[in-house]
């Protein structure tokens, strides 16, 4: 790991929460219509999960990018497995995927 | 900013020489499309790491010059 110096407030932040999504707003206001969507999914299944809002953190906003070579936000973590965007975890939701991700992790979800 | 279709197909081309790219701009605004890219290069990787692939192709203009690239990323087989 470099040593940029939110790394371990990121790895931290992810090592603490089983279910975690950087997001642009929190799960009750979202500001970016990819964020609702994740947290919609989430939402709809009733997972627990913590939001990380990242228009309050310019450093954790930037930083999450280089942390996970990933361009955009949002990005969702799976005991501390980063799983994808807004596209990915759409898409895993319709095929299956994520409920079975679920399941391999313990996370308590609702089948909807 | 905004980017081109052309351009976006063109870099990804670029990053993955084999690709078969199809693009759609989905509110004409060049902000905003929706790409499948379909590629052996794919075989065996995750969904991440595939997107990373074409992310990486376009060389950092993703949240710069394009707000929203919708992905759908696969390799030949499984594209049944």
């Amino acid at each position: 790991m470099t040593d940029n110096p939110v790394f371990a407030r990121i790895q931290a932040d992810i090592d603490g929460n089983d279910v975690l999504l950087y997001m642009k707003g929190n799960p009750m206001f979202p500001q970016c219509g990819f964020s609702a969507a994740v947290v919609g999914v989430l939402s709809q299944m009733k997972v627990k999960f913590k939001g990380v809002d990242v228009l309050q953190d310019m450093e954790v906003r930037e930083g999450i990018k280089a942390f996970s070579n990933w361009p955009t936000i949002p990005q969702l973590y799976i005991k501390g497995e980063f799983v994808g965007g807004c596209d990915i975890v759409r898409e895993m939701y319709s095929t299956g995927e994520l409920q079975k991700l679920f399941d391999a992790k313990g996370i308590a979800y609702e089948n909807v | 900013m905004a980017m081109e279709a052309a351009e976006i197909e063109r870099l990804i081309k670029e990053g993955l020489p084999d690709a078969e790219v199809h693009i759609e701009d989905l509110r004409g605004d060049g902000d905003h499309y929706s790409a499948r890219v379909i590629s052996k290069a794919f075989t065996g990787k995750s969904r991440v790491q595939q997107h990373q692939m074409v992310y990486a192709a376009l060389k950092g203009s993703m949240d710069g010059a394009l707000h929203a690239l919708g992905l759908q990323t696969s390799a030949p087989e499984d594209d049944a």
